[in-house]
């Protein structure tokens, strides 16, 4: 299987070490992992803030980059989430990459169906359940629904050995990031972002995990000016962790 | 970069006692709500049925408009039809001049806020009067409500107490108000003691009640097949206003309309789990006819809502029945507080519903939303609600409204982002980035220093990563 690898661009300039773990878990289980260097970002950033137009060349070259893979592969809810859903409606017509975007944590739950991982962890953690991945992609049942409860990224994190997995009181919550919103609403954004770290912070998890370090980035920022006892790692650090 | 809302809720938060206080009310509304929906094992049916319902009717408006009004014509009722809030209100008044009515009393409709019916009605020297209690406790403060449903949830007991004293309530109604309890007057009133307020406010309505002319009421639903009017109530306050007057005005928003009580079943079970979290509202009044030598009217109102139906984006707000689960979730609007927000209607439908009456004023909201997605999941009719706002943020720019720094970040983003070299070269600038001194980082991303510290940029990106051999054999597959 040809997996191309898509390292969104917050997580190039500030968190590659979650690059890094994806490839590693990615190409540990036999798969040929490839990376076109010439991936820049999704463009979430620029949509909602309103200029997804500003995306359009952007959407293009994705496509072209990627259609080629039978599968491209993201450690990033949210950015796979733009991929998927709004890279065809910028388009204007079906995109051949976009259909195949997955997020890590779909990829190894619905595609491999992965039964068991090789990593050990032994660490209380809080899991953070974001919204783009919850009620975009469908990683776990939102809280607001009347359907059958599960959480991908919790039965793959449970897989792991030694770790206790814990979710906050009021599970999926959002963090208060929302891209441009964090820095145009800066007070309800960090009102949001206090409020989810006191619930995480209750626990008794040392760590904050998830599939998005974009709400990790967010939290780590405001958890960094309260100077709250709390640390942050990707889900793929953990899923990867002593390989 | 900070839109009115911004400015707004940036105060709200600063009291954290009372940002908490209203974050933990609605959410508990959002608890009860969770309980009720997760009691019903066929919600998610219902809320597809319910979707499917609104859709079929609105978009077939035109028939069902005439059948219902046909229908309650044949029942006796008098309909009225009106294109706009000035065409509205001059119809109620000249109904209430016809019967030289100088007291109304109404229970809630958001309609009549929509139209400003009560400041046009005072000023033509006509007294009205709100019945639901949080309306009347606005009304009697001179406040808007923060709310669609639970108004004047942000007041405290206190100042209701304050607000009765003013107005002499608890003078003219306190001793029997406190006699009916067994109590002590000045101990009552001295601990503003809930259900002492609300005695004093069910004997002041209840005056009222006995000396208006004419009972005003919304519509929460009408049904076409009948030409029924059904209003869903928790104080019976409906009940009263047109149970003692001669005369009974219904206001309703022509998208109010459903086929048949097969589909008002549907609705019935959605309206009161999803908004309260009640399994019903304490009380459903249905209307059909006049009270035996008396009058009723419905007015069906227009005011922007043919214009909405032919709008490709933004034809589903017309499938709301304003149950306010979304405010209640809305994690935006739990801590910033309805008067945050430029249109009367708060949370994410409010911030829909705003622009399409005015964007000029009501661009202010689109910044209001974290895109979380949780209002379109709580939503019993399925408005694709944050879908919508994300399109209204696409508009603003060619609305003149477009934030100039957000444009230009933008803007900056495209040429880095459209350009894999330049962007890799800023990958290799970046970390330098972490020895700039933290105040000049700080001056330069004000807005984000607020609550965070900078983030640390990688020593080596993971484009650099890759180049100097990640892995060398994936390298040398790497095209």
């Amino acid at each position: 299987m040809k997996v191309g690898l898509f390292i969104p661009c917050y997580v190039d300039a500030l968190y590659p070490e979650v690059g890094v773990s994806t490839y590693k878990l990615l190409t540990s289980l036999g798969l040929d992992v490839y990376y076109p260097e010439s991936q820049t970002c999704c463009g979430q950033p620029m949509g909602n803030a309103g200029f997804q137009d500003k995306a359009d060349k952007l959407v293009d070259r994705f496509d072209k980059l990627f259609r080629e893979f039978d599968y491209v592969v993201a450690p990033s809810a949210s950015c796979t989430a733009y991929v998927r859903i709004f890279h065809p409606q910028i388009a204007g017509h079906e995109c051949e990459a976009a259909s195949k975007t997955v997020d890590l944590v779909e990829f190894l739950h619905d595609v491999l169906k992965v039964q068991s991982l090789p990593s050990k962890f032994p660490h209380k953690v809080s899991l953070h359940n974001s919204c783009h991945g919850v009620r975009e992609l469908g990683l776990s049942s939102p809280t607001e629904r009347n359907i059958p409860q599960f959480n991908k990224t919790k039965t793959l994190l449970n897989m792991v050995e030694g770790i206790t997995v814990v979710e906050p009181e009021r599970p999926d919550e959002c963090c208060g990031f929302g891209g441009m919103f964090s820095i145009e609403e800066k007070g309800v954004s960090t009102k949001m972002g206090i409020d989810k770290l006191r619930r995480h912070i209750a626990t008794g998890a040392e760590y904050i995990t998830g599939p998005d370090s974009s709400c990790l980035m967010h939290m780590q920022g405001i958890a960094a000016k309260q100077q709250f006892p709390i640390k942050f790692i990707h889900v793929a650090q953990i899923l990867s962790h002593g390989l | 970069m900070s839109t009115l809302h911004a400015k707004r809720a940036n105060e709200f938060v600063k009291d954290t006692a009372k940002v908490d206080r209203h974050d933990a009310t609605f959410w508990s509304v959002r608890m009860k709500r969770d309980a009720m929906a997760h009691e019903v094992p066929e919600w998610e049916n219902l809320r597809e049925a319910a979707s499917q319902i609104k859709k079929h009717t609105i978009t077939r408006l035109a028939d069902y408009l005439e059948k219902f009004s046909a229908n309650a014509r044949r029942n006796g009722v008098k309909v009225h039809w009106a294109k706009d809030a000035d065409e509205y209100n001059a119809i109620v008044l000249q109904i209430l001049r016809e019967h030289e009515v100088k007291k109304l009393v109404k229970s809630k409709s958001m309609l009549t806020e929509e139209c400003g019916l009560n400041d046009f009605l005072i000023s033509h020297d006509i007294e009205v009067v709100e019945t639901d209690l949080g309306e009347r406790i606005l009304q009697l403060m001179g406040v808007p409500p923060s709310h669609i449903v639970m108004p004047a949830i942000h007041i405290t007991r206190e100042q209701v107490a304050e607000c009765f004293r003013k107005n002499g309530i608890i003078q003219k109604n306190g001793l029997q108000a406190a006699e009916s309890m067994h109590g002590d007057l000045q101990k009552l009133e001295a601990e503003s003691d809930p259900t002492f307020l609300t005695r004093c406010a069910r004997y002041h309505l209840r005056d009222n009640f006995l000396t208006a002319q004419c009972g005003m009421t919304g519509a929460n639903f009408g049904i076409a097949e009948t030409g029924d009017v059904v209003v869903c109530t928790n104080e019976g306050n409906a009940d009263m206003s047109t149970s003692i007057p001669p005369l009974h005005i219904v206001s309703m928003g022509i998208e109010k309309l459903i086929p048949d009580y097969e589909s008002m079943g549907v609705f019935q079970r959605l309206l009161a789990r999803n908004g309260t979290g009640q399994a019903t509202t304490v009380y459903t009044s249905h209307f059909r006819r006049p009270r035996p030598g008396c009058e009723m009217h419905i007015i069906l109102v227009d005011n922007g809502r043919s214009d909405i139906l032919g709008n490709e984006d933004h034809w589903q707000t017309l499938k709301c029945m304003r149950c306010g689960a979304c405010m209640n979730t809305c994690p935006v609007y739990r801590r910033s507080g309805g008067y945050s927000y430029t249109y009367f209607i708060p949370g994410p439908i409010g911030i829909n519903l705003g622009m399409l009456k005015s964007s000029d004023v009501n661009y202010n909201n689109c910044s209001a939303c974290s895109l979380c997605c949780s209002c379109d999941n709580v939503c019993p009719v399925k408005v694709d609600l944050s879908t919508q706002i994300y399109k209204w943020r696409q508009q603003l720019d060619s609305l003149h409204h477009a934030d100039p720094l957000k444009k230009a970040i933008s803007q900056g983003m495209k040429v880095i982002f459209d350009n894999p070299r330049l962007y890799t070269s800023s990958l290799r600038m970046a970390p330098i980035g972490n020895y700039v001194p933290k105040w000049i980082t700080g001056m330069a991303m004000e807005p984000w220093y607020y609550g965070h510290t900078i983030p640390q940029f990688a020593k080596k990106s993971f484009h650099q990563l890759w180049k100097e051999g990640l892995d060398d054999d994936a390298k040398t597959k790497n095209k």
